[in-house]
C-alpha cells in the first residue's frame, strides 16, 4: 500500500455539514477542542437553521459548523472551506458556494440517493456537475452503510445507529488532520456515562472511521498543520456567550457585589442566561422572567437592592426592554444589558448574525435616554467587554449596553484564560455619609450620583421615572428638567476619561483608513493585513467604545486620505460618525446576509475604494 | 414589648400628598402606615415599589426607601428587590390599570412564584391618572370617555385572577374601613409569600361612589360578609344571616328559620387548600350575596426568594468551584510554555483602567 498524500499548511478550514439533527455542531465542537488542545489556534463558526429540526434531507435543514485553525494567529473562521464533510446532497448544495477552489468535498455516498436529490430540488443525479465542483476532490465514503456495519453486533434500535453516524465522520477528520482521539473518548465516555451501550456505539464507530481514514490512505490526502506560536499560559477554549456570562461572575467578584441576571431565553442569546445559571456555587441569583420586560425589570429592581444586576437579550427583546431602559437612565442605577445581535427587523434571521441593533441602542427610547454603548470584538474578548461594562456601570451609575452579536456568541477561539489579579479594580458608588446623602447629588468629576441601597441605615430615599430635583423630589420645574437633561448626557460622555484611546493596527497616516466595529474584527484585521502584506497604506481602527467614542476619533481620522465604515448593516455607525465626527467624507461597505465579511469580499472593496 | 417604638408618623415623608381631596388613598395610606409601625422591624428594612397611576405616588409620601417605577412593572421590579435582598420588607403599590391590563402579565406570573410581597391592589374601576377611562375591572356597560355608549366587555374579579394564577393569599377591604383595612394589611404582612389586598377604593372625580352599595357604612353588616379564620360565615345587622352549601353552592340562609341553627353554617378556613369554595367566596356579589370582605385565602407554599436562596446555599455545600480564578482553571484547559512562545500581555495593560 503506498503512503498517503502529506499536504502541509499554515491553516485550514473545514466545514461539518448534515441535517439539523445528525450532530454536525458537536462533530464541530469536538474536533475544535482536539486541535486547541493540540496548540492549534483556532476561530469557529456555527450556522445553523432556526428550526429545531427542519425537514430532513432539505437545504433548509441543512446545519453546519466551520473551523479554522493554524501554526500562527487565526482571526476568522475562514472565508472558504479547504474540507467539506458533506452528510447529503443537500449539504453539498448549501455549501458549494463556500469552498475553496480545488478543497476536498467528503460526502456520504449512502445518502446520495435519487429520493435525496430530489429533496435538495437538483435537477439531475449529478449534484457535483450541477454545481459545477468537477475539480473538487470528492471523496465518497459509505458512512452510514460502515457505521451499521459497526454496529450490528450491538443490540441497538435504527435510530440509535444512525445517530452515531457522526462519529465515524468525526474519526476519518481526525486521521485525515492527524488528531489524536483521546479527548473525543473522554467527552464520550462523560457525557454517555450512564448509557454504557451508547458509550460504546460511539465509541466503536469513532475509531472505524479513523481506520477507514487510514485503510483507504491512498485515496485521501493527509494534513499536518503545526501548533501555533502563541502566548504563554493556560488556556480554554471559549465562546463569546460563556465569555460574556463569565465576565459579569469576574466583575460581582471584584467588586464585591453579588451578581443577579433576570433574563428571558431568545436565539443566540440565551446561553448567557444558562451560563450563568448554571453557577449558583458562585452565589448566582439567576430570575427566568416571564418575558423580556420583566427580564430587564427584575434587573432594575436587584440594581435597586445593590446588586451587580444584568440582563441579556437579542434585537427584538431589547425592543421590549426600551422602556424600562429609560427608567434605569432617569433613576441612573447601574445595570448592564447585553443584546446579543442577530438578523432583523422583527423575527429577521434568529440564528444569523447582523450589527444592525446599533441605531436602536443608541437613540431607541423616548426623551434624551443616554447611555454607555460598548462592543467587544472576538469570542474571547466578549470577557473583558463585559467585564468592563459592569465597572463603567457601577463606577459611573448609568446604564450599559454591551453589544456583541451571534458570530461572537456562537463562535469559540482559544484563550488564554487571564488570574483575577490582572483585572483592574472595581469601586461601586455606594454612598458614605447619611448626613449629606441626596440620591441625585453628584461626583463634580465624573457625575455619577452615589448609591444607597434598602437595608442601609439613614440613606432611606425615593427614586422613580418622574424628573427629579438632586433632593430627589419630583420636580416639574423648567430650568431643572433643562440642565438635568444635560448632565444625564455629559455623565455618558465622561465616561471617555476611563477608556483607552482608538489605537490603529498600522501606520498612523496613509491612503486608507479601514473603520469597523463589534465582531468584524477578525475579517477586518485579516483584511487590513492582507493589504499592508501587498504594500498598501492601510491602517485599521476598530472600536469597541461606541457611546462615548475614544476622544482622539476625530484626531485619528483625520490623518487619512480616505475612510471607509464596514459593518453587518446599512450603514448605522457611519451614519453616527458622521453626526459625531463631521466634516469627513465616510465610504462604506455593507453587508446584509446574515452572515460575517469575508476576508476577500472586504479586500475587494478597500482596493476599489483605494482606486477611485 | 417593642423594640423600635415607631408610630405612623415615622413612616411619612416630607413631600406633600397631592392626592385629591377626599380621595381613598389617604385612608390606605394611613392603613399602611400603621401597620408598618406595629410590624416592628427596622425603617431601613422597608421597601414601597409602585407602577404608574394615581395610587402609585404612594411611594413619595413614604419615609422608606421607595421606587416608582413604570407602567405595570412595579410587580416585575419589586420581584427583583425582594429575590436580590429577601432580608427587605417589599410592599407593592398599584391599580387595576397598572397591574391587571398593563402589567397583567407580571401580576400573575408575580402571584404564581409566591414571592415574599405584600401588594396592594387599588381598585377603583376607573384610570384616574388619564383622568376617567374604562379599567379591566369596570362592569360591562360602564359608560366612560373611551366607552361613550358603554364597555362590551366583562370585567376581571381580581381575587378569582388570583387564585387562578396558584395565589397563596388573598383578602379584600373597603378604603374608609380604615380599622378593617389596617387588620388586613397586617395579615398580609405576616403571610410568607405573596399577599394580594384588593381594596376597594373611592375615585371621587372619576368614578364617585362606585363602591357605594357594597361599602355604605349604614348597610355595613347586610352587604358585607367579614371573613375571619374559625368562625362561622356570618352577617346582618341582627347576626342572623349566614351561608351553606346547597348541591354543592353557596347560599344564604336566615339562622332560626327551616330548622337552621348556627351549627350548620360554613365555617371559614383561609388556611385549607379549597379553591372551590374560595372562589365562590370571592364571586359573591349583591344583591342575592353579601360581599366577601377580609382574608379569604391564606396557605402555605415555598416561597421564591427564600428557595432561591436555599437553592445556592445547597450547591455551595458541595461545591468545586469556590471563586472566578478556579472557576477560569477549571475543566478542559491546557497549559502552552513552548520555546517559541511569547510572555502574556494582559488585557488591561497599556490601557487607562484605574
Amino acid at each position: 500500500m503506498k503512503d498517503a498524500k502529506v499536504i502541509e499548511l499554515e491553516e485550514v478550514a473545514i466545514r461539518f455539514s448534515g441535517d439539523s439533527g445528525d450532530g454536525m455542531q458537536l462533530t464541530g465542537t469536538l474536533f475544535s477542542d482536539t486541535s486547541a488542545l493540540l496548540g492549534n489556534d483556532i476561530s469557529t463558526f456555527p450556522d445553523y437553521p432556526s428550526e429545531i429540526r427542519a425537514p430532513q434531507g432539505t437545504v433548509g435543514g441543512v446545519s453546519g459548523f466551520q473551523v479554522q485553525f493554524g501554526k500562527k494567529k487565526i482571526t476568522t473562521p475562514g472565508d472558504l472551506a479547504h474540507v467539506l464533510v458533506a452528510m447529503n446532497p443537500a449539504a453539498v448544495k448549501a455549501n458549494a458556494a463556500f469552498m475553496n477552489p480545488g478543497g476536498t468535498i467528503i460526502f456520504d455516498v449512502d445518502s446520495f440517493s435519487e429520493k435525496n436529490f430530489e429533496k435538495a430540488q437538483f435537477k439531475t443525479n449529478d449534484p457535483f456537475t450541477e454545481l459545477k465542483l468537477e475539480d473538487f476532490i470528492k471523496i465518497p465514503v459509505p458512512i452510514t452503510s460502515m457505521t451499521k456495519e459497526s454496529l450490528k453486533d450491538l443490540e441497538l434500535d435504527n435510530k440509535s445507529v444512525l445517530r452515531c453516524k457522526n462519529m465515524f465522520a468525526l474519526g476519518l477528520i481526525c486521521w485525515m488532520f492527524d488528531r489524536p482521539l483521546d479527548y473525543i473518548e473522554g467527552f464520550i465516555q462523560k457525557k454517555f456515562g450512564k448509557k454504557p451501550v451508547i458509550a460504546e456505539a460511539n465509541l466503536k464507530v469513532l475509531h472505524d472511521g479513523y481506520n477507514y481514514g487510514m485503510n483507504i490512505q491512498q485515496a485521501t490526502p493527509q494534513y499536518i498543520v503545526h501548533p501555533a506560536p502563541i502566548e504563554k499560559g493556560t488556556y480554554r477554549n471559549i465562546n463569546g456567550n460563556l465569555a460574556t456570562a463569565w465576565g459579569f461572575l469576574a466583575a460581582a467578584e471584584k467588586s464585591g457585589l453579588e451578581l443577579f441576571i433576570g433574563s428571558y431565553p431568545i436565539t443566540p442569546a440565551t446561553d448567557v442566561l444558562q451560563a450563568l445559571a448554571e453557577r449558583k456555587d458562585l452565589g448566582v441569583k439567576s430570575f427566568q422572567a416571564e418575558d423580556e420586560i420583566a427580564g430587564i425589570c427584575t434587573t432594575i429592581g436587584a440594581a435597586f437592592a445593590g446588586h451587580l444586576a444584568v440582563t441579556s437579550t437579542s434585537g427584538p427583546g431589547f425592543a421590549l426592554k426600551s422602556e424600562a431602559l429609560g427608567l434605569s437612565v432617569m433613576a441612573e442605577l447601574p445595570i448592564v444589558v447585553v443584546n446579543v445581535q442577530r438578523g432583523g427587523p422583527s423575527t429577521g434571521l434568529p440564528t444569523k448574525t447582523e450589527q444592525s441593533d446599533l441605531l436602536q441602542t443608541l437613540y431607541g427610547r423616548n426623551g434624551e435616554s443616554p447611555l454607555v454603548v460598548i462592543a467587544a470584538s472576538t469570542p474571547s474578548d466578549c470577557f473583558y467587554y463585559a467585564y468592563l461594562s459592569a465597572k463603567i456601570a457601577l463606577e459611573r451609575m448609568v446604564p450599559v449596553v454591551l453589544l456583541t452579536d451571534g458570530f461572537l456568541g456562537n463562535g469559540s477561539e482559544p484563550w488564554r484564560v487571564p488570574a483575577m489579579a490582572e483585572l483592574p479594580p472595581i469601586t461601586p458608588r455606594k454612598a458614605t455619609n447619611p448626613e449629606l446623602f441626596k440620591p441625585y447629588n453628584r461626583d463634580p468629576e465624573t457625575l455619577a450620583r452615589e448609591w444607597a441601597v434598602p437595608g442601609m441605615e439613614g440613606y432611606e430615599h425615593r427614586i422613580g421615572g418622574l424628573e427629579k430635583n438632586a433632593a430627589g423630589a419630583v420636580s416639574h420645574d423648567p430650568e431643572n428638567h433643562h440642565i438635568n437633561t444635560e448632565i444625564r448626557a455629559a455623565k455618558v460622555e465622561k465616561v471617555a476619561d476611563m477608556i483607552p484611546e482608538l489605537e490603529l493596527v498600522g501606520e498612523p497616516e496613509g491612503d486608507l483608513l479601514v473603520v469597523g466595529w463589534g465582531g468584524t474584527y477578525g475579517h477586518m484585521i485579516s483584511s487590513v493585513r492582507a493589504m499592508q502584506d501587498a504594500g498598501k497604506k492601510v491602517s485599521l481602527a476598530h472600536f469597541n467604545y461606541i457611546k462615548p467614542l475614544p476622544k482622539n476619533t476625530a484626531e485619528v481620522f483625520s490623518k487619512f486620505k480616505k475612510i471607509v465604515v464596514c459593518e453587518l448593516n446599512l450603514g448605522q455607525f457611519a451614519s453616527y460618525l458622521r453626526d459625531k465626527v463631521p466634516g469627513l467624507h465616510y465610504y462604506q461597505v455593507n453587508k446584509m446576509k446574515g452572515l460575517p465579511f469575508s476576508v476577500h469580499e472586504l479586500v475587494e472593496n478597500f482596493e476599489k475604494i483605494l482606486e477611485a | 414589648m417593642t423594640k423600635f417604638n415607631y408610630t405612623a408618623k415615622d413612616f411619612k415623608s416630607a413631600a406633600e400628598v397631592r392626592w385629591c381631596p377626599g380621595c381613598g388613598d389617604y385612608a390606605i395610606m394611613n392603613a399602611v402606615q400603621k401597620t408598618m409601625a406595629d410590624m416592628d422591624i427596622a425603617h431601613k428594612d422597608f421597601a414601597v415599589i409602585s407602577g404608574i397611576g394615581c395610587s402609585s405616588r404612594f411611594p413619595y409620601y413614604m419615609s422608606t426607601y421607595g421606587f416608582h417605577t413604570i407602567h405595570g412593572r412595579a410587580t416585575a421590579i419589586a420581584s427583583g428587590v425582594k429575590s436580590a435582598n429577601p432580608a427587605l420588607t417589599v410592599w407593592v403599590i398599584t391599580g387595576d390599570g397598572d397591574s391587571l391590563a398593563i402589567g397583567g402579565n407580571h401580576f400573575i406570573h408575580l402571584v404564581r412564584r409566591n414571592i415574599d410581597l405584600n401588594l396592594i391592589l387599588f381598585n377603583n374601576k376607573i384610570y384616574g391618572l388619564t383622568k376617567g377611562q374604562y379599567s379591566p375591572t369596570s362592569d360591562r356597560g360602564k359608560i366612560s370617555k373611551t366607552s361613550p355608549f358603554g364597555t362590551i366587555e366583562d370585567s376581571f374579579v381580581p381575587g378569582q385572577l388570583v387564585l387562578g394564577s396558584r395565589g397563596t393569599f388573598f383578602a379584600r377591604a373597603v378604603d374608609s374601613n380604615v380599622k378593617h383595612t389596617q387588620e388586613i394589611l397586617a395579615e398580609a404582612a405576616q403571610h410568607q409569600g405573596t399577599s394580594v389586598v384588593e381594596v376597594l377604593q373611592n375615585c371621587v372625580i372619576f368614578n364617585d361612589g362606585i363602591h357605594d352599595f357594597v361599602a355604605d357604612p349604614k348597610f355595613r353588616a347586610e352587604r358585607q360578609l367579614f371573613l375571619k379564620k374559625g368562625e362561622p360565615m356570618i352577617f346582618g345587622e341582627q347576626e342572623d344571616k349566614g351561608l351553606i352549601l346547597e348541591n354543592g353552592h353557596l347560599k344564604v340562609v336566615k339562622i332560626g328559620e327551616n330548622g337552621i341553627t348556627r351549627d350548620d353554617i360554613l365555617v371559614h378556613h383561609p388556611e385549607e387548600d379549597n379553591l372551590g369554595l374560595q372562589v365562590a367566596l370571592i364571586n359573591m356579589a349583591l344583591p342575592e350575596f353579601p360581599v366577601a370582605m377580609g382574608v379569604i385565602r391564606s396557605v402555605e407554599a415555598p416561597v421564591y426568594d427564600q428557595e432561591m436562596k436555599k437553592q445556592i446555599e445547597t450547591v455551595q455545600s458541595k461545591r468545586k468551584v469556590s471563586c472566578m480564578d478556579e472557576l477560569l482553571q477549571s475543566g478542559n484547559t491546557w497549559t502552552v510554555d513552548g520555546e517559541n512562545c511569547s510572555e502574556p500581555v494582559k488585557f488591561f495593560d497599556n490601557k487607562c483602567f484605574g
